[in-house]
């Protein structure tokens, strides 16, 4: 399949003036070459006429973005170099919006000695051993997903995958936070099962196992859905790739797919505009994914780079050929002379222009010696990928300026341009930004003054209804669609609030990955939002025991022309670089993703954020599950953290009222972080047998979720300064962060406490698991049977988008369902959990007086006190007092 | 002596390093196979991965029975050579005639990924002979295209010669006919199984051990067999 082109011979001085060697490889374009001149708009033809219209607003280029490119050239840029600066100044490839925000990132960055490559590579690399590093990215594939909701994904796992082995690592699993408008919305129906199959379809055929990922719905998405998509990649650190285009007079090889039509002007037209009605006609915008072509681009890939033959390598995603030559030609200061006939086409009527504004899928440009060409060559035969030499690396220019890119078509000059003017000197604009008008009703308009379920029996019917309800049900209908499996490395995957993958088999190292977020809370405040998504992930990864070290981002934001997003998306990224600056790991690559709004509607805010973290051997992973234990044996349930009444911005309000606004629960990072550590210390020690973060739905979707998870039942006790008409609801449904639920085998209570207390941890007993009882069982207001809350929380999805029947449970679990379900009435006197009510201290003074004027929160809020032994504090009023240094109740905050 | 067992990688094949995993796992020695090359290199057993060989752009397996190492396989087959083909590897043996049948299109028309009780009706095999008829165990099932057909008269001659190897338990994930999940040769030699045994190998990554007892009954059977 390969093919062996001409040899590269000429040299760049000799250009135009001796051209290259005529090739025609096309007989079907063997058009006259009178025919060619006369389509071709040439450099020598811009030349001579600077008068000629040309139609840079149509492709997205304001006046004065085309009065630089003039004043860059010289002269008016021939039709490819107009096609090639509109890709390149375009919203998504020169992020001439954020880039003064983004900065942040990098300025705020805590150091980390981990790092390897950071912000601007292809996608950050972390060191997690002596031999080995991961690098991990999410990126957006949003718009295309609306138009072409099955391509649109497949494209969008592809692309982050290429990304990755762009780093020199093999691709080892992928993750798909995804967001959709209403559950029930007809274009729904018509959006989510294309989605899901395409990322299932690509990701599955490329062999890469999903770990986890997100399942959202919100009407603010409906015109514009989010399918984000995360790649974690692993390589021995020797192995790190480049992108420069280093050493004149090396070879640039065009590898994997032919070049098409297809997706031109995708990231211009697609990414960088709003959609209108019309959006429909875009279809040819779209890429169309061959996931085959890109295993075997895979693993001819980890051929090269193993046998160091390889120079520099890029990736084409958006922009296609224009991104990877003037990246890497402008990341090494060189030039480069590109034959663009060369290209294989499959589409042999193509134009230059169109050539190289494709964003055909499964290409990567390599640059090679030309002693290795052959070997090269050889390789992507044997794994039956083409591979075609296009170019030449050229020096920089005699006067030490970096080099210029010069581009024939048939022995025409087309584009004569610096690459690094594409690349580094798009514009840059600061933004008008104004908070938007409504922000200030929006969050005076509280969830807290909301009518909550205030009888067990309302209560009840909450939780039922809550765990049904699109955003917390059961998302086995989506995640049965990808493979788990494969590469057999996972260790944790979908439901786990992390996916965790072992790295390497001999040590067991491995690494816990997290993606999250969460529109609303961004929404009501962009600065907290982005921080709250962030500790989430971050705690999603702490739970399985495992150490952050790095973070990426996707920022789906609506367009930046309207200084109201413009605003959110400043909070936003602030509130991120604060964040990471707070928890010591850096951001080590992202994206960013504009004009996610159709008409003057735009999404919520949408930080979508990814945690990485180390874990020195994944069999001391912790999930989330309760454990089956023997009869009359039980574990203890511990809730790490404080509960306010914090209803703002939640599932509950949305869910129950149709109702946004408030501000989102606090978040702490510093409390975050001590959660970390306690757990990881609690995983390596082996103290807990269960933990699960607490988010979107509190504490009763947490206690149901790893109920479920194996089939055992819990009884909870609610802590008395929670007793009383709705406040057993604020316990079980609150949202505050910084919290966990962990269960401690017997025999660990004092040691874990004790951890605890070192940690500086809140934690509460609030009851036990039961592996006979056959229910969730919280004491005074309800029981329910886990066939219950299994059908309840399982069947809204297939009953939306039909087809699949819910999980079936495994041996192990009908084992535990076929216990006896009528242990309803313990004796009081051998019941655990009435023991845990005794040991219980009394509550802190609710309203204790620390009221603050701009803040009534705090008058709400019952936070639990922090204790070093649960028995000498019973009864305690004051827990102030007897804090261990260095921590304070949540009152004083 | 270790046993050698081969394992086929096609262009597209995804599961191969975990079938080789499996293999060292049960204790004998992975030796990988490639498409191009015809010959086996002196294994006594043949695995053939789940994947989607050569894209399956066609009908799964179509292409790759043309493989030149599927060649030499199917006459070592016919030799006794046992050959284990998994999810893809089922298909492959389906399209080169080792097994008959076909594999279409889930019934629900989605790719399914769960974990899959499954009854062992043959224990017979030079792939299940570890394990007792009507044992059950627990495999972890994965695929777009594992719905099995066959003609009424095959079913039945299947089932009267003691041919089907496994059936789902509970529900059928993809719609197979009879509940087949795997099927074996009138040689037993030569074994079809659409779950993945070779991920439930090891407590970490998988839903049980049960599939090691598939890669130790070849060991089982290559110790017993005549050399």
């Amino acid at each position: 399949m390969t093919t062996h082109p001409d040899p590269v011979r000429d040299t760049p001085e000799a250009v135009p003036a001796t051209p290259a060697q005529p090739v025609q490889p096309y007989p079907a374009a063997s058009a006259g070459q009178a025919d060619w001149a006369d389509r071709v708009d040439t450099v020598p033809r811009a030349e001579g006429t600077p008068e000629e219209l040309q139609p840079y607003a149509e492709l997205g280029l304001r006046d004065d973005e085309y009065d630089r490119i003039r004043h860059i050239l010289g002269r008016r840029p021939t039709q490819s170099e107009l096609a090639m600066y509109s890709i390149m100044w375009s919203e998504h490839c020169s992020y001439k919006s954020s880039k003064v925000h983004l900065r942040q990132f990098g300025e705020k960055a805590p150091p980390s000695d981990r790092l390897l490559a950071g912000i601007g590579e292809n996608a950050g690399v972390v060191r997690v051993s002596d031999e080995l590093a991961v690098t991990f990215k999410v990126e957006s594939h949003n718009h295309p997903s609306f138009v072409e909701p099955y391509q649109g994904a497949a494209t969008g796992v592809g692309g982050i995958v290429r990304d990755i082995l762009a780093m020199g690592a093999r691709p080892v699993a992928v993750m798909d936070p995804l967001r959709f408008g209403a559950a029930d919305h007809p274009d729904t129906a018509r959006v989510l099962p294309g989605v899901v199959a395409g990322v299932g379809g690509y990701g599955n055929c490329l062999g890469l196992p999903n770990i986890g990922g997100e399942v959202v719905f919100d009407p603010c998405y409906q015109g514009n859905p989010l399918v984000n998509a995360l790649c974690l990649g692993v390589l021995p650190v020797s192995r790190l790739q480049n992108k420069a285009a280093v050493g004149p007079g090396n070879v640039v090889v065009l590898m994997g797919a032919k070049t098409g039509r297809d997706g031109i002007g995708g990231v211009s037209v697609l990414a960088s505009a709003t959609f209108t009605e019309g959006s429909e006609q875009r279809r040819p915008s779209v890429q169309v994914g061959d996931p085959f072509t890109e295993k075997l681009l895979i693993e001819a890939c980890l051929e090269l780079y193993d046998a160091e033959l390889v120079a520099g390598i890029q990736d084409l995603g958006g922009a296609g050929l224009t991104c990877a030559l003037t990246e890497t030609a402008a990341a090494a200061g060189t030039g480069m002379r590109v034959w663009l006939e060369r290209v294989p086409l499959r589409e042999p009527s193509m134009d230059p222009h169109e050539i190289l504004a494709s964003e055909s899928q499964e290409r990567m440009l390599l640059v090679v010696e030309p002693a290795k060409l052959e070997t090269v060559l050889k390789t992507c035969e044997k794994w039956g990928v083409l591979a075609t030499a296009i170019g030449e690396v050229t020096a920089p220019e005699p006067d030490g300026q970096p080099g210029r890119l010069l581009i024939t078509w048939r022995d025409q000059l087309v584009v004569d341009v610096p690459p690094g003017s594409l690349v580094d000197d798009g514009p840059v604009y600061a933004r008008p930004m104004r908070e938007p008008a409504d922000l200030i009703l929006l969050q005076a308009d509280r969830a807290e003054t909301l009518p909550r379920p205030s009888d067990p029996d309302a209560l009840r019917e909450t939780v039922l209804r809550m765990i049904a309800s699109p955003n917390l049900c059961d998302k086995t209908w989506v995640t049965e669609q990808y493979d788990r499996y494969v590469l057999g490395n996972t260790v944790l995957a979908q439901p786990e609030d992390s996916g965790v993958i072992r790295i390497d088999e001999r040590t067991g190292l491995g690494v816990a990955l997290s993606v999250d977020g969460n529109g609303r809370y961004a929404r009501l405040d962009p600065y907290h939002g982005a921080k709250l998504a962030l500790a989430e992930a971050y705690r999603n990864v702490v739970v399985t025991g495992a150490t952050p070290i790095a973070v990426t981002d996707c920022l789906n934001f609506g367009s930046p022309e309207d200084p109201g997003v413009m605003w959110q998306f400043a909070e936003a990224v602030r509130g991120l670089a604060d964040g990471c600056a707070e928890l010591g790991i850096p951001v080590t690559g992202g994206n960013v993703s504009f004009y996610n709004q159709t008409g003057a509607a735009a999404i919520h805010p949408t930080p979508v954020v990814g945690v990485l973290g180390v874990l020195d051997n994944v069999a001391e992973r912790v999930a989330m599950g309760f454990v089956p234990r023997p009869s009359g044996d039980h574990d203890q349930l511990f809730l790490l953290g404080e509960t306010h009444v914090e209803l703002s911005g939640s599932e509950w309000a949305w869910v129950t009222h149709q109702h946004l606004g408030g501000v989102p629960p606090q978040v702490d990072l510093a409390r975050e972080k001590q959660l970390g550590e306690l757990l990881a210390a609690a995983a390596r020690v082996g103290h807990v047998s269960s933990a699960h973060d607490l988010s979107d739905g509190g504490l009763a979707q947490s206690l149901v979720e790893s109920c479920l998870r194996y089939g055992v039942g819990a009884r909870i006790a609610v802590p008395e300064r929670f007793e009383g008409t709705s406040m057993p609801f604020v316990f079980l449904f609150s949202e505050s962060a910084g919290r966990v639920l962990v269960s401690v085998p017997r025999g660990h209570e004092k040691a874990f406490t004790a951890l605890c207390a070192e940690h500086g941890v809140p934690w509460e007993l609030i009851g036990v698991t039961d592996s006979t009882g056959g229910a969730l069982e919280v004491h005074g207001q309800f029981r329910i049977g886990l066939d219950e809350l299994r059908e309840a929380h399982s069947a809204t999805l297939p009953a939306l988008f039909g087809g699949v029947q819910p999980v079936e449970l495994t041996v192990q679990d009908s084992a535990v369902e076929a216990a006896p379900v009528d242990a309803v009435e313990a004796p009081v006197e051998a019941d655990p959990v009435a023991s845990v009510e005794d040991a219980e201290p009394h509550a802190e003074a609710v309203s204790d007086g620390v009221e603050s004027p701009e803040d009534d929160r705090p008058v709400e809020r019952a936070a639990p006190p922090v204790r070093q032994q649960p028995i000498e504090a019973a009864g305690e009023q004051d827990t102030a007092t007897d804090a261990p240094q260095g921590q304070s109740s949540a009152d004083e905050r | 002596m270790t046993a050698r067992v081969g394992v086929v990688t096609f262009p597209g094949s995804l599961d191969d390093g975990d079938a080789a995993r499996a293999v060292r796992i049960a204790g004998a020695q992975p030796v990988r196979l490639w498409h191009g090359d015809p010959e086996l290199h002196g294994v006594d057993a043949v695995v053939l991965p789940g994947g989607f060989s050569y894209g399956d752009y066609l009908r799964c397996g179509a292409i790759a029975r043309f493989a030149p190492v599927m060649e030499t396989i199917v006459d070592a087959a016919a030799g006794g050579l046992p050959v284990l083909g998994i999810c893809n590897g089922f298909q492959i043996l389906c399209e080169a005639h080792l097994l008959p049948g076909a594999l279409t299109r889930n019934q629900h028309l989605h790719f399914r990924n769960r974990d899959q009780i499954l009854r062992i009706e043959s224990a017979g095999t030079a792939w299940t002979n570890v394990f007792q008829p009507g044992q059950e165990v627990l495999i972890p099932v994965k695929n777009g295209e594992g719905c099995y057909v066959a003609d009424p008269a095959t079913l039945d001659a299947l089932e009267a010669e003691g041919r089907v190897v496994a059936r789902y338990v509970g529900v059928n994930p993809n719609g197979s006919q009879r509940d087949i999940a795997a099927i074996t040769n009138p040689a037993g030699n030569v074994v079809g199984i659409m779950p993945h045994p070779e991920h439930a190998v090891e407590a970490l990554t998988g839903p049980s051990l049960d599939g090691l007892g598939f890669f130790t009954s070849v060991l089982k059977h290559l110790v017993g067999a005549p050399a």
